[in-house]
């Protein structure tokens, strides 16, 4: 068990820096992708230990299909964050009812609340300002509930149901 | 084919300056460092993407290359805003409020406990 774990852990980690070394280099050329395959196996050894926690599993088609899912979510909730924050600037009121409100979070894994802190800091009016253990404190730029079980439906519940799709 | 790809660059470059411009604009304008981090943040990512897909559009052959660097600008862009607005809770800095929420005070119970925890 623990020796297939670290395989698929370094079989994923190949891949990956292989497909970036694919990415940057932009080209097929055969020398240029023995490279690639040579260079990448000799970083994948000396890092698929802090690269991955699931190894293989990461590319289930399911997971790959959520990925994509909240990708979409993600793009449009930027583009509408960024309208947004134009109106707020450009209002020569300045219309703001800032306040800091807390929620928490079902999710488990380290990289799975990063994932949540960082699309919370991209949406519209949120910004994620400390978790302490599964507790989020979000600094909110127009404050309409303050009930942290109502803050979690505003503003993580789009993003916690895919994400918990894609971790658990 | 080639001059379409440089309206499209020309016009994605574009949106990307105003959303800078318009987050310059925000953060001369906002009341405190928080509010500030968020008008910057935003538009910093939004613009720094547009610009960049403004310039895939008009050398093709990098585009690979351009959305590498994207992908790096979505995860790294909010952890340094985000780690500032930490280091200013912790250090003491008070948010602006118009509107007393309570998990303020907690937050900011919870940073000086958090502090007291590093310290020991």
């Amino acid at each position: 068990m623990e020796a297939t774990n670290k395989i698929s852990k370094f079989l994923f980690t190949w891949i990956v820096v292989f497909l970036v070394w694919l990415a940057f280099t932009s080209t097929f050329n055969i020398v240029e992708v023995i490279t690639g395959i040579i260079v990448s196996f000799i970083i994948a050894i000396f890092n698929f230990g802090y690269f991955t926690n699931m190894g293989l599993k990461s590319f289930s088609p399911m997971r790959v299909l959520y990925f994509f899912q909240y990708n979409a979510v993600f793009l449009v909730a930027l583009v509408k964050s960024n309208l947004n924050v134009a109106r707020i600037v450009l209002s020569p009121k300045l219309p703001i009812n800032t306040g800091i409100v807390e929620f928490e979070t079902k999710l488990e894994s380290d990289f799975a609340k990063m994932v949540l802190a960082n699309s919370i800091t991209l949406t519209p009016g949120t910004f994620t300002i400390d978790f302490v253990d599964s507790t989020f404190y979000i600094h909110w730029l127009d404050v309409k509930v303050t009930d942290p079980e109502e803050v979690y439906r505003e503003i993580a519940e789009p993003f916690e149901k895919i994400l918990l799709k894609i971790f658990n | 084919m080639e001059t379409i790809l440089e309206i499209l660059g020309v016009i994605f470059i574009s949106i990307g300056a105003a959303f800078l411009l318009l987050g310059s604009i925000g953060i001369l304008r906002m009341p405190d460092v928080y509010s500030r981090l968020q008008a910057g943040t935003k538009a910093s990512t939004l613009g720094t993407l547009g610009m960049l897909l403004g310039i895939g559009f008009f050398e093709p052959a990098w585009f690979l290359k351009i959305f590498i660097i994207m992908i790096f600008v979505i995860l790294s862009n909010p952890i340094s805003s985000h780690s500032i607005a930490r280091g200013s809770c912790r250090s003491g800095i008070k948010p602006k409020l118009k509107e007393t929420v309570n998990a303020y005070r907690d937050a900011m119970e919870s940073c000086e406990e958090s502090i007291k925890k590093d310290d020991k």
